[in-house]
């Protein structure tokens, strides 16, 4: 679905990612994990089109996507949960949503959508109408989320969706992103939680500065040594 | 009553506050000079107006205002004694080359973030300002631009007819920026002031939408000045110094970032309050800040956070009063607290 090939990327002078590559198919959910300045972060936002590409390959679906408008990339199907949540803080919840589904024209679909988001997500049912800013983090990380899949994505890029949670909501996002997983969306998780995401990722490929340096089945990096010293804790 | 009466009567409303306005300015119930200071007032809420969308709702700072306002004044200057165009077609030219100008300066520097919108725009308000004095055949130089033909010459129309139209044009461009912010198109704007990344994020055409909202908003500042023009009569190169850009920052700062109705409140009372301090001479140029200072202590949000930062809706003000409550529902006028 998503392959990433030779993806070289600068800023300014200082190369930030060396001749990148990786794939994400159809249906899994792949991780990328790595240190603090490893480059996660700057992959996702060389996919999405908010950094420049110096050199290699996005193919998504068939289309090449490093010229393409980070909107238009948006209405492909590929969408974005930034790091930090960036929710519209001043937006009420009910807004935050309509924004995600700001690129849709089937107002029925839309409708139906926003149900299936508050199934999985009450708590913002319950909070429809606060502004967004005065949630609690989990509740924005849930929002971001549940914005995200506003927008009918057919694959998402996770950016640290544990940052600065309770270790007992991060359990309980990690739970979400399987069931989104489950329903048929194909994920892509950045995260510094190594633990977290290998238990739930089908694949992993293992980030140092700006390098691939390890790359296999999410429950075997699990298990290998080298991780286990350098991200796990021994 | 049905939204669709309750938005008639509120047209209704303002067009008869409109016209009463008027009429007790004819009969000089408003004297010459109160009407004078209203419609100054009046322009500057327009400019004020176009500030904020950039600003306020768009979170890009603009610090060249009276650039703009210079543009549209000179333009329609120019248009009216060069080429003897009607007094409305000058005025919308005037306007019109002030979005062209706002455009050119947008597409250069909306394509970054941060504050590089502030320092362009406050050259550009200086070099506005300094081509002005050195282009004596168009601007009259230094001395400036006299001869201006005037909306009209009959003395007891004139204050009529300036108050008329600036304040028909005040109530139009509160209508157009209030549907633009209701609309989709100003949901995507207001998301970039919330967070740039995460607009770009849900697939909304950030550069397209600042580009869009700066042309706009340029657009109103030079329909402001274009008024000014054939009101005054004179034009001069320093009455669109920084302190005048500055002087319409405040206006959207103190109304509220972001909230129409509080542009229109304080443009008015800040004008008002300009001419009320007048006698402390010089001093009110210390009194002036002093109560900025206090407000922006004590109510940082400006005067419109003291309401939740809500908009005055007429219609909602008139379906409360015939007893039934539209929640939601966002009013199409507020020319009607003018006064």
């Amino acid at each position: 679905m998503l392959k990433v090939e030779n993806l070289d990327v600068y800023y300014g002078n200082i190369r930030a990612l060396h001749e990148v590559s990786f794939e994400v198919k159809k249906g899994e959910i792949v991780t990328l994990i790595g240190a603090n300045g490893a480059g996660k972060t700057t992959v996702l936002h060389a996919i999405s089109g908010l950094v420049p590409v110096r050199s290699g390959k996005v193919d998504f679906l068939d289309q090449d996507l490093t010229t393409m408008a980070p909107h238009k990339i948006v209405q492909l199907g590929l969408a974005h949960v930034p790091e930090g949540r960036r929710i519209f803080a001043n937006l009420t919840v009910k807004e935050n949503l309509e924004m995600g589904a700001y690129t849709r024209k089937d107002t029925k679909a839309v409708k139906s959508d926003y149900e299936q988001v508050f199934t999985r997500f009450p708590r913002l049912k319950e909070r429809l109408n606060q502004m967004a800013g005065t949630l609690s983090g989990g509740e924005q990380q849930m929002l971001a989320i549940g914005r995200t899949l506003m927008s009918r994505p057919k694959l998402v890029l996770m950016d640290e969706p544990s940052m600065g949670l309770a270790p007992l909501l991060v359990g309980e996002i990690f739970n979400i992103i399987k069931e989104i997983n489950a329903a048929g969306t194909t994920i892509l998780l950045v995260e510094q939680n190594a633990q977290m995401a290998l238990s739930i990722a089908d694949r992993a490929y293992v980030l140092e500065t700006g390098r691939v340096v390890l790359q296999g089945d999410a429950k075997t990096l699990a298990d290998s040594e080298e991780v286990r010293k350098a991200y796990l804790g021994g | 009553m049905s939204k669709k009466m309750n938005t008639v009567v509120s047209v209704l409303i303002v067009a008869s506050i409109l016209i009463i306005l008027n009429v007790l300015v004819m009969l000089r119930v408003i004297d010459e000079y109160a009407s004078q200071v209203l419609t100054i007032a009046g322009i500057n809420v327009i400019i004020a107006l176009g500030l904020n969308l950039i600003s306020g709702f768009t979170g890009q700072l603009a610090l060249g205002h009276a650039g703009f306002m210079a543009v549209g004044a000179y333009t329609t200057a120019a248009l009216m004694m060069k080429l003897h165009l009607p007094t409305l077609v000058a005025v919308f030219g005037g306007a019109l080359m002030s979005a062209f100008f706002g455009f050119l300066i947008g597409l250069p520097t909306l394509r970054l973030r941060g504050d590089y919108l502030a320092i362009v725009t406050l050259g550009f308000g200086e070099i506005i300002r300094v081509l002005m004095i050195n282009l004596p055949e168009l601007t009259g130089g230094p001395a400036g631009l006299k001869g201006i033909p005037t909306f009209t010459t009959n003395f007891f129309w004139r204050p009529v007819l300036s108050f008329a139209l600036v304040y028909l044009t005040m109530t139009l461009v509160v209508v157009l920026l209030n549907n633009l912010l209701n609309s989709s198109h100003g949901a995507a704007i207001i998301s970039i002031r919330e967070d740039e990344i995460a607009a770009n994020a849900m697939g909304i055409n950030v550069f397209y939408y600042k580009i869009f909202a700066f042309t706009l908003s340029a657009f109103i500042g030079g329909l402001g000045g274009a008024l000014y023009a054939p009101f005054f009569g004179y034009l001069s190169p320093n009455m669109f110094n920084f302190q005048k850009s500055v002087e319409f920052l405040i206006i959207v700062v103190l109304g509220g970032m972001g909230n129409l109705t509080g542009t229109v409140v304080a443009g008015i009372g800040l004008t008002y309050l300009q001419e009320i301090l007048r006698f402390l001479k010089d001093y009110r140029l210390v009194i002036y800040p002093i109560i900025l200072i206090i407000v922006m202590i004590f109510q940082p949000s400006g005067i419109m956070g003291l309401f939740g930062n809500k908009e005055f809706s007429l219609t909602r003000f008139v379906g409360k009063l015939a007893g039934k409550q539209l929640s939601g529902e966002q009013s199409s006028d507020k020319a009607g607290e003018v006064q």
